[in-house]
C-alpha cells in the first residue's frame, strides 16, 4: 500500500528520476549549470502531466498574528503603506533591544489559565489556528477531529521556559526543588502544535516541526504531504515564533555581531541595504487550514491558492553560513516539482535577513535563478517586522497572497543604499508596485545548519 | 500568622493558579475538586507556592489533607504559627 501511494505520489514525474539526482548531487557551479537548464526544460514538460484532483491541495483558511497586524487583511494593509511593528524591547539580563512584537487577543480562545499553563507559542498557535478554522468557513462542529493534523514549524522551543525557571530558582540559591512541574509539557518539542489539539479536541496527528527559521515552509510542506498521503482530510499548519520572550536568541546574535541596532526601531531591518547591521528578533504566527482540492470544492471553500511545489535541502557546509549554491538548487527543485520555469514567477519572497553574508548568499541564487526573468519581482517582508523566525516563512509567504486579487507587490522597505553585491532584478524598493495579474508567488525560508525551504503557490484557477 | 491569614494566603494562590474562578463563596468544608477547575497540576501549583514562599515541605501522604480549604487551614496552621504574614 504504501509503495503504491509513494509511486503515486512521484508518478507525476516519471523520467526526472536521474535529473533529480543530478539536483540533489550537484556539488559545483558545472553540475549547478546542468542542473538549471535540465529542470527548466522538464519544468515545461511537466506542464502537461498534471496531477489528479486529489494531489491538489489548496489553502482556504488564514489565521496570523505578526508584529504589524492580527488578521491578513491588516497585515496586508500595513505592508502596502509601509507600517513596521518593530519596537524598543526590554529584556531580562541583555537589557533594551529592538524586537517585533505581537499584541493578538490572548484571551479570544483561550482562558487566563490556559496562558499560565501552556507557553506563549502555543498561545500565538491557538489564536492562529482558531482564526484560520473560522476564516475557512468550514463546518467544524461536525468536523471528524481524528482526520484533522496539526503541522508547526517553529524555530527553537524550551528556552523561553528554561530561562524562566532558571532566573526562578536563582532566587532560592538554586534550589531544584523550586523547579515548576509545568517544565516538562511546556518544553517538550511539540508543545505549540500539541497546544493547539487540547484547545480545539483534534485528535488526529500534530506534530512541531523543528526547523530553524525554514519552519514556516516546512510545516506547510508537512501538510501536503501528510493531505497527498491521505493520511487527514484537513491541515492546520504553518509555523510559530515566541523567540523575543528569552534573552538567549538576541545574546547570540549579538555575540555573532548579527543582532541588529538603529536609533529608530522601525529602521532597523534593512535587508539588502549597504547600512544593515543584522537580525532583528520577532515574534508572531501563520497558520492556513489547507485541504485536498475536491473537499475545498464540495463545501464551496474561498480558495486562496493552491501548493503547487515545494522543496527542502541542506547544505551540508557550515552551521550559520548559508550557501548560495543549495539555495538555488532548492529553488529549482521546487519549480521543477510545481512543473514551471522562473519567468512563471511573478513574485519572489525573499528570506533576506538583514545580515552581511545571508543577503549576499541569497541574491546571488536569485540572480542565479531569476537574473533572466524580467517579470519577476522580488519583495522582503522582514523589513517590515524584523525575521519571525519559525513564523517567518509563513508571514513573509501570506502577506503576498492577496497580491492575487490586487496584482500589488508589497515593497522592501528600509532600503536607502543598495548594496552593490545585493543588487536584484526588479526588486521593489521602498514604495509597493502594482504588477499587474499576479498567478504564481515562489517563498524562500532558509535556516540554521543550512536547511533551505521553498514554497511555490499558484492563483487558484480551477 | 492566624488561621484567616492562612486562610486569605491559600485564596491568593488559588487567584493565581486559577485565574478565571470566581472564590467569592468557596465553601471551606468542600472539596475544591467540586468548586472549581482544579487538576493535579494546579493542586501541585499550591504545593509548590507554599513551598516557595514560606520554604514548607509537604510530603506526598499528606496532600489529602489539603483537599478543602478548611483541611488545608488546619494543616497548615501549626506550620504557619510562627511565621508572620508576608514573609
Amino acid at each position: 500500500m504504501l509503495v503504491t501511494i509513494l509511486a503515486s505520489l512521484y508518478a507525476a514525474s516519471p523520467s526526472s528520476d536521474s535529473r533529480c539526482r543530478r539536483v540533489v548531487s550537484g556539488r559545483n557551479a558545472r553540475d549547478l549549470v546542468a542542473v538549471e537548464s535540465q529542470s527548466i526544460a522538464f519544468g515545461r514538460l511537466r506542464w502537461g502531466v498534471p496531477l489528479s484532483d486529489l494531489d491538489r491541495i489548496v489553502i482556504t483558511g488564514v489565521g496570523l498574528t505578526a508584529p504589524n497586524g492580527n488578521s491578513l487583511p491588516e497585515y496586508r494593509q500595513n505592508l502596502l503603506v509601509a507600517k513596521s511593528g518593530v519596537v524598543n524591547y526590554e529584556t531580562r539580563y541583555m537589557g533594551p533591544v529592538l524586537a517585533g512584537v505581537c499584541n493578538f487577543d490572548e484571551l479570544r480562545y483561550q482562558k487566563k489559565k490556559d496562558l499560565r499553563r501552556g507557553t506563549r507559542a502555543g498561545s500565538i498557535a491557538v489564536y492562529c489556528a482558531n482564526e484560520a478554522v473560522k476564516d475557512s468557513g468550514i463546518d467544524w462542529p461536525n468536523v471528524a477531529r481524528e482526520n484533522v493534523g496539526v503541522y508547526i514549524g517553529i524555530t527553537e522551543h524550551g528556552n523561553v521556559e528554561t530561562e524562566n525557571e532558571i532566573y526562578e530558582i536563582s532566587k532560592f540559591e538554586y534550589d531544584t526543588k523550586v523547579w515548576s512541574h509545568h517544565h516538562n509539557p511546556r518544553t517538550v518539542a511539540n508543545n505549540a502544535a500539541g497546544e493547539v489539539t487540547l484547545n480545539m479536541g483534534i485528535t488526529g496527528p500534530h506534530l512541531t516541526l523543528g526547523a530553524a527559521c525554514a519552519a514556516g515552509n516546512a510545516g506547510f510542506i508537512q501538510a501536503v504531504q501528510m493531505l497527498r498521503l491521505k493520511e487527514v482530510d484537513l491541515a492546520i499548519a504553518g509555523g510559530v515564533s515566541e523567540s523575543i520572550h528569552t534573552f538567549g536568541i538576541f545574546a547570540s546574535f549579538a555575540a555573532q555581531g548579527a543582532l541588529a541596532t538603529h536609533e529608530d526601531p522601525t529602521k532597523a531591518c534593512r535587508p539588502f541595504d549597504k547600512n544593515r547591521n543584522g537580525i532583528v528578533v520577532a515574534e508572531g504566527g501563520g497558520i492556513c487550514t489547507l485541504e485536498r482540492l475536491p473537499d475545498a470544492l464540495k463545501r464551496g471553500a474561498k480558495i486562496y491558492a493552491e501548493v503547487i511545489g515545494y522543496a527542502m535541502n541542506s547544505d551540508a557546509k557550515d552551521f550559520v553560513l548559508p550557501d548560495s549554491n543549495r539555495q538555488a538548487e532548492c529553488i529549482y527543485l521546487a519549480m521543477k516539482r510545481a512543473g514551471i520555469s522562473p519567468e512563471d514567477v511573478d513574485i519572489v519572497s525573499s528570506h533576506a535577513t538583514a545580515t552581511e553574508q545571508g543577503d549576499i548568499e541569497e541574491a546571488a541564487a536569485l540572480r542565479r535563478v531569476f537574473g533572466n526573468s524580467p517579470k519577476t519581482f522580488i519583495n522582503n517582508t522582514k523589513s517590515f517586522i524584523g525575521h519571525a523566525m519559525g513564523a517567518a516563512g509563513a508571514l513573509e509567504l501570506l502577506g503576498n497572497v492577496p497580491s492575487f486579487d490586487d496584482g500589488i507587490v508589497h515593497a522592501t522597505i528600509n532600503l536607502d543604499d543598495l548594496d552593490p553585491r545585493c543588487a536584484l532584478p526588479n526588486l521593489v524598493i521602498n514604495q509597493p508596485r502594482e504588477i499587474g495579474p499576479v498567478k504564481c508567488i515562489l517563498n524562500n525560508s532558509f535556516g540554521m545548519l543550512g536547511i533551505n525551504s521553498v514554497v511555490i503557490i499558484r492563483k487558484f484557477q480551477g | 500568622m492566624t488561621s484567616d491569614q492562612i486562610r486569605q494566603v491559600i485564596l491568593d494562590i488559588l487567584g493565581r493558579i486559577a485565574p478565571d474562578e470566581d472564590l467569592t463563596d468557596l465553601d471551606d468544608a468542600r472539596p475544591f475538586r467540586e468548586q472549581m477547575e482544579l487538576d493535579s497540576m494546579d493542586f501541585l501549583d499550591i504545593v509548590m507556592e507554599l513551598r516557595k514562599m514560606y520554604r514548607i515541605q509537604i510530603p506526598e501522604e499528606d496532600y489529602p489533607n489539603l483537599n478543602t480549604m478548611g483541611g488545608t487551614v488546619e494543616y497548615l496552621l501549626p506550620r504557619l504559627k510562627d511565621v508572620p504574614v508576608g514573609a
